[in-house]
């Protein structure tokens, strides 16, 4: 299959008065249709930064210093701004972290629905109702027709999460960035939001980028897990490879401080540090100050290295003979 | 343990005001009026000085709600709250929100962060404003609260919309932690950070507990998280307490048939040579607040419910050394199911 997004070495930096954050640098990702892959990564890692830059929505003082963006065989790096808002909303999509990104505070539900359909579409007032409840039905808000007349304070946290995915999703578009779409909802909701968005990627062929902390729901959902520390992504390959046999010492960290993993009431295992300053990061590999494994040898960059969509930025991956 | 905060019979209803449009319509029957909604409907709950209690529950279910009545900052329309013995707020009265002994970490990070101010002053601000640090000190006590949160002191000086989800979350915590309070309300505080972040944050909260009493009320819909740092668990639905007692009975024998539907729902996360997860999510749908079914609220999905469950309220009663509100509750046996 011809690949539907070709992200190919992407950087984004922020120029600060204390330096230059480099928050992506040097993404490379593929993505066919309807294939879902998985985000995840430390908190400050670039993944929010990463699906606003597929989408050109990084505002000064950031900007993406490296790197191509390939969208249905189109370069999205470099195009006038009115054609981005043309392909925003109809072709992709960016369920956003910050709920209230998207919900406009002053306009109902039901209004701030009609206005993303109508920017894409015609369509009537009562046609416009009905394909709003029906949406909002599905993503799990129950009595949804009474809920449209709502403005967002009136609604739950959870539930302004859903109208944002639903609003998302009213276009069918080809691409959808989700980041966190699924935090503040409860196993049985996202279960519903899990089928809801295989349905689609399989009906309709969406794609989606999931960017999430939750590895319950990226291991439901995608087929590819993409891990990201600092800004680059250190270990990628099947949800099944890189969780049950990770490669990269982040990644196991990751895996070792699940609660589930804890007796109640002792201290979790977390990864000692933190991660490093963005626009000061030690010369090698971003990891290597809290990494156990870490040698001489870390102090130079480690490449992405590794074959058949698997692979590992690390000088002393796991699993590896000594 | 004396109570900290003693809940009486609190409710909230919120109602929207009717449009002229709404009013003229209804008047000829060709609309509705909006309908209340009945987020908190009657509840009485305590927390002791010093303990953790979790309060858990489907999205839109009312603990936001109930959290922003117990820190005093949302009036009741029913019922009361004291916090040390002092009404917190009075019945649908103006919270008296005379203390700073209680603070809350909001849902949403990005709401709760004023997007003009400098990170180093929203956590300088409270503290200050009151006399708990003078002003030539603030600057240390933003950086070693900075630090205990896990972000770099350094960026103080930087703005909100500066910072990625799980920061500003982490930023919202120090802002609360900064002002020493005596009780914390936190409202899914590590919902949107990764895993080794959250363990951070959580072990963050066990050692204040330990090292300095703080009494918390947690609110989450994660069970594996909630269950890790409380000592007791508050189980809601649609707006009532269903179930409450020590983490360990009611995770390890609940007795209300919506707590087992909630537990037997919690993804299983298998890692081993394969990936394996499955979600068992309960089955119906909540029902909506603005027309709550009358009886027990979870009789439309409760495998066990009878005629008596659609009409009759129960109550919490005590069982088993926890309190529900089950009218089967004494002859149900929930334990044969697959434990979590
Ligand atoms: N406008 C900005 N100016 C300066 N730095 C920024 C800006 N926006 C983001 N950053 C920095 O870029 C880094 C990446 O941020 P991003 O939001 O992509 O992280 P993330 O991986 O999504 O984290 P989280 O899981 O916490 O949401 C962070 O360290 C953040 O501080
Ligand atoms: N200001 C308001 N005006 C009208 N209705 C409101 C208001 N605030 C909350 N509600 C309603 O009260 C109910 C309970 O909301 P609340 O935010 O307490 O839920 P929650 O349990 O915290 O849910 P979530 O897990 O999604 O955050 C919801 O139906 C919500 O729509
Ligand atoms: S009161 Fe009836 S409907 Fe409600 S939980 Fe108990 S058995 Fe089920
Ligand atoms: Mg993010
Ligand atoms: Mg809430």
């Amino acid at each position: 299959m011809t690949a539907l997004l070709e992200v190919r070495d992407l950087a984004t930096h922020f120029a600060t008065r204390t330096g230059v954050v480099r928050a992506v640098d040097g993404v490379t990702l593929s993505l066919a249709p309807g294939e879902i892959i998985g985000l995840v990564g430390e908190s400050g890692s670039g993944k929010s930064v990463t699906g606003f830059s597929i989408l050109g929505l990084v505002d000064p003082p950031g900007r993406i210093v490296r790197g191509s963006v390939r969208f249905e065989g189109r370069e999205l790096v470099g195009l006038p701004h009115g054609e981005l808002r043309s392909l925003r909303g109809r072709r992709i999509a960016m369920v956003f972290q910050d709920p209230s990104a998207t919900l406009n505070p002053v306009l109902t539900i039901l209004d701030q629905m009609r206005l993303a359909l109508e920017a894409h579409e015609r369509i009537g007032k009562a046609a416009a109702r009905a394909r709003a409840a029906e949406i909002l039905t599905r993503v799990g808000i129950p009595d949804a027709g009474r809920r449209l007349d709502s403005y967002p304070h009136q609604l739950s946290g959870g539930m302004r999460q859903r109208v944002a995915i639903a609003i998302a999703l009213l276009n069918r578009p080809a691409l959808v960035v989700c980041d966190e779409p699924t935090t503040a909802l409860d196993v049985s909701i996202q279960a519903q939001i899990l089928a809801e968005m295989k349905s689609l990627a399989r009906e309709s062929g969406t794609a989606l980028i999931w960017i999430s902390h939750d590895l319950s729901t990226v291991s439901a959902l995608a087929s590819r897990i993409l891990v990201m520390y600092a800004g680059r992504v250190v270990e990628e390959g099947t949800v099944g490879d890189v969780l049950s046999a990770p490669r990269h010492p982040y990644t196991r960290g990751l895996l070792d401080s699940l609660p589930s993993l804890a007796t109640p009431g002792q201290d979790l295992r977390q990864i000692p540090g933190a991660m490093p300053s963005l626009s000061d990061p030690p010369p090698g590999c971003a990891f290597a100050p809290r990494c156990a494994h870490a040698v001489d040898a870390c102090t130079a960059m480690p490449d992405l290295v590794g074959a058949g969509g698997r692979g590992v930025r690390c000088h002393r991956p796991l699993g590896d003979a000594p | 343990m004396s109570a900290l905060v003693d809940v009486r019979a609190a409710s909230k209803v919120f109602r929207q005001p009717a449009t002229l449009v709404e009013r003229i319509g209804s008047a000829f029957g060709v609309c509705e009026l909006p309908r209340p909604v009945h987020a908190v409907d009657d509840v009485s709950l305590e927390i002791r000085n010093g303990e953790v209690l979790g309060l858990v529950g489907e999205s839109g279910c009312g603990k936001s709600t109930l959290g922003r009545m117990i820190a005093g900052i949302l009036p009741p329309s029913a019922g009361s709250a004291l916090f040390d013995g002092m009404p917190l707020l009075a019945g649908a009265g103006r919270p008296v929100k005379s203390t700073t002994r209680v603070q809350m970490i909001f849902q949403d990070p990005f709401a709760s962060l004023d997007p003009r101010m400098r990170v180093g002053d929203i956590i300088a601000e409270g503290p200050v404003a009151h006399g708990l640090v003078s002003k030539s000190a603030s600057a240390a006590d933003v950086s070693r609260w900075l630090s205990t949160v896990g972000l770099d002191p350094q960026v103080a000086d930087r703005y909100p919309h500066q910072f990625s989800g799980g920061q500003r979350q982490r930023i919202a915590i120090a802002r609360a932690l900064a002002m020493r309070p005596d009780m914390l309300v936190c409202d899914e505080p590590v919902a949107s950070l990764d895993v080794s972040i959250q363990a951070q944050i959580v072990n963050l909260f066990l050692k204040l507990r330990r090292d300095l009493g703080l009494t918390m009320l947690f609110i989450s819909h994660d069970l594996g998280v909630v269950r890790h740092v409380s000592d007791r668990i508050a189980i809601m639905y649609l707006g009532r307490i269903v179930e409450i007692g020590t983490a360990r009975s009611v995770f390890e024998r609940p007795r209300h048939p919506y707590t087992r539907a909630l537990l037997d729902s919690v993804p299983r996360l298998r890692i081993d040579d394969r990936v394996e997860v499955d979600f068992r999510p309960i089955r119906g749908e909540l029902p909506s607040p603005l027309d709550p079914p009358a009886g027990c609220h979870f009789h439309m999905r409760c495998p066990h419910a009878n005629e008596a469950c659609a009409v009759q309220r129960p109550t919490l009663l005590h069982v088993e050394g926890r309190e529900v509100a089950c009218l089967r509750a004494t002859e149900l046996d929930l334990s044969g199911e697959a434990p979590p």
